[in-house]
């Protein structure tokens, strides 16, 4: 993979004559895969605007907000963990587990909506540092770690709950996260994933604990080697991914009304496909937070246009399927074909570019 | 060259994207948003638990013939798979069209209860069928028969293929499926009051799915060597227990009844697996279901207590109590009378 980390003016100035560092800022912030993604979202939701009765309606962006945003939430630290190499397979089964410690301490033991959801979170991270735990202190394959805890958590949640559907949550705090922001189309749990994106933005792309998850991402060992403390590092994020997938849950839970076995059953899939269809490498070391909530809004304006086009679930997830499917072949395996490519399909300029022309590369960029 | 690599990738992308978005909706636009409103004729939205199960592709397909019958429009939209969280965007999908009228089976009682009501505000008559919501976030339920006369047609057949005495199971769908919980309540009370003899030793769940449901009897079967019987409250499980009854030891020695439809049921009733099950016709649920939405929509009624309206072929019929509509008592299927059935 490339070293294409947009991360830090120091390593951009020793790493003048790569390439990918090269172009000029414009180039840079125009020619990458977030861009690609953020402008296919724009032409997808402004093509559904024109050509799908009732995209335009009062309803659509508040809908696609209100069930999307548990995906959103849950993509935040999915990212950050994908950056790193590693999986997260089991958010949707902390969710449900989480919703179920929220009914149960609401409606059962009559706890108020607050201090329920605050128990849920630190039980969601909980769990999440457990998976942190056995990846990086144990040294398991976060995929076999995950996919055991995904069962486990979702056996949490049955067994709190057994066969019961709980609900009944009380006052007017129920429906707070997705009553509206005045009289927009926004439910207010936009705010939180607004404030949740800022602050992971910033983790992920201005601090030194956000270098170090693309250098762990890129190599563990190097990252390693260079003082980074790999293990501590990926605890922490294993430990916020639970904790977010719990806040999750209290939405979900509250959203609802009504909590079960099988809530959020499947969305981990939804998180991973939007994080990937963000421009996030399923390998590691790249990726960025914007991107990735223009792929998880892509999905969502997608689904929620061909919905309202009248389209069947299969045709939806067909589309949805080959996009992904294309995105993920053109940002990862596209390159490395074409690099096995005879010589002569590249482009002179780049092959006699000197260290310090910077005019010289940006003209290739072009 | 990684310059080239990287654009290459980015555009590659964006086309991709963009080409795939856009034929994907355009491709459909000659149909003009099928399921959509406008026009003068009454839209009509199915939305079953799941697509692809037949009991709902036939009370559909009775949907459907009534909306062709009175001159709307029929659409049916779905998840794959039964769950709220999926049925949650096709309802909001459904208000958004501003349909007038959506016919669901509800996959929870209250987990819907927001997005029905923000459609009803749009506009949209919300008739539930099967599978029923809170009273409060529904216009109409059509009762495809009493919880009280299931539950005791159910326990009616098992005692007498059993003797009125042994030890049974029932084999469920999913935990939390609202009318599946209701009935089993109902069975054990019935078994309680009426049928000290016989015992309830188990109650499993095959979530509605065949591979489950076969693997639950199978285990069923092997936990409770004294097993008389079976009782199979849901349409895929009983048909996924007489697949299995019918190629293992316990064919004939152990009773299978509950709610399933004759097509699937057809060839082990012929083979002696089961005796007799029960069921309503699905497709006049349907059928009543598209009737009584297209009343709420007209106007012609508001689904108070007392109310009447036609429903073509089946007649007129009167709301009850929690404004609910009852389709009628449930019919027993056996060797004598299945072959005239076809559903």
């Amino acid at each position: 993979m490339t070293t294409l980390t947009p991360d830090a003016p120091q390593a951009e100035r020793a790493t003048r004559t790569y390439p990918a560092y090269s172009r000029g800022p414009l180039a840079r912030l125009l020619l990458n895969r977030e861009a690609a993604v953020i402008v296919a979202l724009v032409v997808v939701f402004v093509y559904a605007l024109g050509n799908v009765q009732y995209f335009d309606g009062p309803l659509t962006v508040y809908n696609l907000l209100k069930e999307y945003a548990p995906i959103l939430l849950m993509a935040l630290p999915m990212t950050l963990i994908i950056i790193t190499g590693e999986i997260d397979l089991s958010v949707a089964s902390t969710l449900g587990a989480s919703a179920a410690v929220t009914g149960v301490l609401v409606v059962d033991h009559d706890l108020s909506v607050p201090a329920a959801a605050l128990v849920a979170i630190a039980v969601g991270a909980l769990l999440g540092a457990l998976n942190g735990f056995f990846v990086a202190y144990v040294g398991l394959p976060s995929l076999a770690v995950t996919i055991g805890s995904l069962a486990l958590y979702r056996g949490l949640a049955e067994g709190l709950i057994q066969d019961k559907r709980i609900s009944g949550f009380p006052g007017a705090l129920r429906t707070w996260p997705t009553d509206r922001i005045g009289s927009t189309q926004y439910p207010n749990i936009v705010l939180v994933i607004i404030v949740l994106a800022v602050l992971f933005g910033l983790l992920l792309h201005f601090t030194s604990f956000g270098r170090s998850v693309f250098e762990i991402g890129l190599s563990d060992e190097a990252a390693r080697f260079s003082g980074v403390n790999v293990a501590r590092t990926k605890l922490i994020l294993f430990t916020l991914s639970g904790a977010v997938a719990a806040l999750a849950g209290v939405y979900v839970a509250l959203k609802s009304n009504s909590v079960a076995t099988d809530t959020g059953s499947g969305f981990e899939l939804k998180v991973i496909a939007g994080v990937l269809l963000g421009g996030v490498s399923i390998f590691g070391g790249r990726g960025a937070l914007h991107g990735v909530i223009a792929g998880v809004l892509l999905i969502a304006v997608l689904n929620s246009a061909l919905q309202l086009d009248g389209q069947g679930s299969e045709v939806i997830q067909i589309i949805i399927g080959l996009l992904l499917v294309g995105s993920v072949i053109a940002s990862n395996f596209l390159p490395r074909i074409r690099a096995l490519l005879p010589r002569r399909a590249v482009s002179p300029e780049v092959t006699t570019k000197t260290p310090d022309n910077g005019d010289h590369t940006r003209k290739v960029a072009q | 060259m990684r310059i080239h690599s990287t654009r290459f990738a980015a555009g590659a992308a964006l086309a991709l994207v963009a080409t795939l978005g856009l034929a994907a909706c355009g491709s459909s636009d000659d149909d003009g948003g099928s399921g959509g409103g406008g026009g003068d004729a009454t839209t009509v939205t199915f939305l079953p638990k799941n697509l692809g199960n037949p009991y709902f592709e036939t009370s559909d397909a009775g949907g459907k013939k009534a909306v062709e019958e009175f001159g709307g429009k029929y659409a049916e939209v779905g998840p794959d798979t039964a769950g709220p969280d999926a049925q949650v965007s096709y309802i909001d999908t459904a208000a958004a069209q501003g349909v007038n009228a959506l016919v669901i089976s509800a996959n929870d009682p209250t987990a819907l209860c927001d997005s029905l009501n923000a459609a009803r505000d749009a506009g949209t008559k919300v008739v539930t069928f099967d599978s029923d919501t809170d009273p409060e976030c529904r216009d109409l339920f059509i009762n495809q028969a009493t919880a009280e006369g299931i539950a005791k047609v159910q326990v009616d057949m098992i005692a007498e293929q059993i003797g009125d005495s042994g030890e049974i199971a029932i084999l469920s769908a999913a935990a939390n499926a609202t009318n599946q919980n209701a009935w089993i309540d109902l069975i054990k009370s019935d078994l309680q009051a009426n049928h000290p003899n016989i015992k309830l030793v188990d109650t499993v769940y095959g979530d509605d799915d065949d591979q489950t449901s076969f693997d639950k009897t199978a285990a069923l079967l092997a936990d409770h060597p004294n097993l008389k019987g079976i009782i199979s409250p849901t349409t895929v499980g009983i048909s996924a227990a007489a697949r299995y009854l019918s190629t293992s030891a316990a064919k004939g020695k152990v009773a299978l009844t509950g709610l399933g439809t004759p097509d699937q049921m057809r060839d082990y009733v012929k083979d002696g697996t089961v005796k007799e099950f029960a069921l309503w016709n699905p497709e006049e649920l349907g059928y009543l279901s598209a009737y009584a939405g297209k009343a709420l929509a007209d106007g012609d009624i508001t689904g108070k207590q007392g109310d009447t309206f036609e429903a073509g072929d089946l007649g007129e019929f009167t709301v009850g109590e929690d404004s609910t509509v009852l389709l009628g008592d449930p019919f027993r299927f056996n060797a004598e009378n299945i072959d005239q059935f076809h559903f």
